[in-house]
């Protein structure tokens, strides 16, 4: 987790309730410099509150919020050098497309000519030429939201929040959108704050991934860490699909821990579970191994095939491996039609290095 | 006219609010029209008939006796002129006590806004009359509102408020106020808060965002409230009768006694008629106007 001088924007001990519901409770976070950070939760989990309170639409009970050292927490919103791309655009209906743009600039006084060139300039950066006369009731919904997106970008934020961004666009504009962001992004050099609920676009835009559960930061880091490496049951499951194995832990210490079910299956995992007598560990579907014979890894174990359902480039198979244990694993699928294909009720293995299975805590 | 044919039914339908239209709006403006260019008599109706038979011969007995009075006379002149400045002081009341009432509305907890709405018009369970006598009450010299004053020591002799233009003003704007507010505040709940956000968000300071956001937005609330206080006021003929001064002549005044105590109704018929265009011609204006600004500003 990047600290210090590094961090355009540090959240400190915030906290907010509406009347006796803490929506936000103890959130500190360190935003890097230049990066997009995601907050993702389902609804409900203060994300949206946390962005409001760093634009300044909503005031904190308690803590604090740094912008490049500065303290901004009594700031009002319309002093700070942060900008929001609401999750409904909200653009002014009565005005143009350019002048919506040109909004923030006459409110701050900007002169015309230098007025002028920063919308032309924000029009072709959202790719918007020739469409500044229209009213926003005259834009598709994709055109709407680069208006929002360029009305922000004009005023050359530190910050870009931006609540749920991809919410209104069908789904087969996202991940254009996505890459269009991403690609503005880096053209504006500016910090991104994206709030949203879709696991994969978190991970496909941001640089840094902050889980929110109950009004709380529940794990922060790059995509990658936070999906490999998730500190809890909820962040595991929250991102992608996870089997969980909870058990008695044994031999826990720096040769990894032994856990062993009430089914009777014994896992070597790598982590620590600390002195705790019982523990949790999960293991990504794409990582087990599924062969007709012993794996030959450090964890191994019997089952049958009990659904299949191929996907194109992978097959997604649920082993059985106990009674009431089933195991979901994904299969690439590498051979050419082979004539060694699995079939539902094929004894297989299934197995894993210690290095995958991850210890997760409540 | 319609490129669909009409069912009998829905022409039976659209039948009632048009023969409604008919019978109480169209035939009496044209009986007003007529009546304004008959002459007078010493009779019972006062009126002379247009036409008359008279040995075979028939004879047209129209005047426009009505129009020169009221375009010549300066106490006709005057009551038109005082009638729509009061009712436009009233109108900007309204406003001006109307906008911020109904901004608070739309703006409280959803769950208290038809609470507050129903206090609003809560007073026309009254009789309009009632409310009229009370505020005399409030108002006279020995009333609380001179009281209240002498006691505080802000003043030394009661304030003459009763029988002023400042009283037909202050009830006047007390009466119409709900009009104004209700189709203001039908607009400005339906303004979405996110606007207002965005626009403070964008470096908009609160009046800025007032005047570039929510005052442009609730201009199609302002103008429906306008004309339904301004229309109604310039005939207002009761508050300032009660609670005006005596000697202050208003158009319903003036139209009030020249039909029943002159007995003149050609007159009447005039003054109704010169009110009617006077309040309708704006309107229209407004109207085009407005139809045109929707399409026409960048």
């Amino acid at each position: 987790m990047p600290h210090g001088d590094q961090a355009i924007l540090q959240v400190r001990g915030l906290n907010k309730a509406y009347g006796s519901t803490p929506v936000l409770n103890d959130v500190s976070l360190d935003v890097p410099r230049g990066s997009i950070v995601a907050l993702l939760g389902a609804s409900g989990s203060g994300k949206t509150t946390l962005l409001q309170t760093i634009a300044g639409l909503v005031e904190p009970d308690s803590g604090s919020l740094l912008l490049d050292g500065q303290d901004i927490t009594t700031v009002p919103a319309f002093k700070r050098p942060v900008n929001m791309m609401f999750q409904s655009y909200a653009l002014f209906p009565h005005l143009s497309v350019a002048a919506n743009i040109a909004y923030g600039l006459r409110a701050r006084s900007t002169p015309r000519l230098e007025r002028e060139r920063l919308v032309d300039w924000a029009l072709e950066l959202v790719r918007l030429q020739g469409l500044g006369a229209r009213k926003p009731d005259q834009l598709s919904g994709g055109q709407r939201q680069r208006v929002a997106l360029a009305r922000c970008l004009v005023m050359k934020p530190t910050i870009l929040l931006l609540d749920e961004p991809m919410a209104a666009l069908d789904r087969g504009l996202r991940a254009a959108v996505q890459r269009e962001l991403k690609s503005i992004q880096r053209k504006v050099s500016a910090t991104f704050i994206v709030v949203t609920h879709d696991q994969d676009e978190a991970m496909a835009m941001a640089d840094y991934i902050a889980v929110m559960d109950n009004g709380r930061i529940v794990q922060f880091g790059p995509p990658r860490e936070v999906y490999e490496t998730p500190q809890t049951r909820f962040v595991a499951s929250f991102l992608g699909v996870i089997n969980i194995f909870d058990g008695a832990a044994t031999g826990s210490g720096s040769s990894g821990l032994t856990l062993t079910t009430s089914d009777g299956i014994r896992l070597t995992a790598a982590g620590s579970a600390g002195n705790a007598a019982t523990a949790c560990v999960g293991v990504r579907p794409e990582k087990l191994v599924v062969t007709r014979a012993a794996t030959g890894l450090a964890n191994d174990l019997a089952g049958t095939i009990e659904e299949l359902s191929y996907g194109g480039n992978v097959t997604h198979a649920v082993v059985r491996v106990a009674a009431d244990r089933r195991l979901a694993t994904i299969i690439l699928n590498k051979a050419q039609l082979s004539t060694d294909l699995l079939a539902v009720g094929d004894a297989v293995h299934v197995g894993c290095a210690p290095e995958s299975l991850v210890v997760l805590h409540e | 006219m319609s490129h669909q044919r009409l069912s009998a039914v829905d022409r039976l339908i659209l039948a009632v609010p048009l023969g409604w239209l008919l019978v109480f709006l169209a035939l009496p403006v044209v009986a007003v029209v007529a009546l304004s260019f008959h002459e007078i008599a010493d009779s019972i109706p006062p009126v002379r008939a247009l036409i008359s038979v008279d040995s075979g011969r028939f004879a047209l007995h129209a005047s426009l006796r009505g129009l020169r009075i009221v375009t010549s006379d300066g106490l006709y002149l005057g009551a038109f002129k005082s009638a729509v400045v009061n009712a436009a002081l009233t109108t900007i009341g309204c406003a001006l006590i109307g906008f911020p009432l109904a901004y608070a509305i739309a703006r409280a907890p959803a769950s208290r806004r038809n609470l507050y709405v129903l206090l609003m018009i809560l007073p026309f369970w009254t009789s309009f009359l009632m409310r009229a006598y009370a505020w005399m009450g409030l108002i006279r010299d020995s009333g609380p509102l001179n009281s209240l004053l002498l006691a505080a020591g802000l003043i030394k002799e009661p304030l003459a408020v009763l029988y002023t233009p400042a009283a037909v003003l202050l009830v006047m704007v007390y009466s119409y106020l709900p009009f104004f507010v209700l189709p203001m505040y039908a607009v400005l709940e339906k303004l979405p808060s996110d606007l207002l956000a965005a626009a403070a968000d964008l470096g908009g300071r609160p009046f800025y965002v007032f005047r570039t956001v929510t005052l442009p937005l609730s201009l199609p609330g302002l103008i429906s409230g306008a004309v339904l206080v301004f229309v109604p006021a310039v005939g207002e003929y009761v508050i300032p009768e009660l609670v005006g001064n005596s000697n202050s002549v208003m158009i319903g005044g003036i139209l009030w006694e020249e039909f029943f105590q002159n007995r003149d109704w050609p007159l009447a018929a005039t003054i109704a008629l010169v009110t009617f265009v006077m309040l309708v011609a704006p309107a229209l204006v407004l109207r085009r106007w407005f139809s045109q600004a929707g399409t026409a500003r960048i």
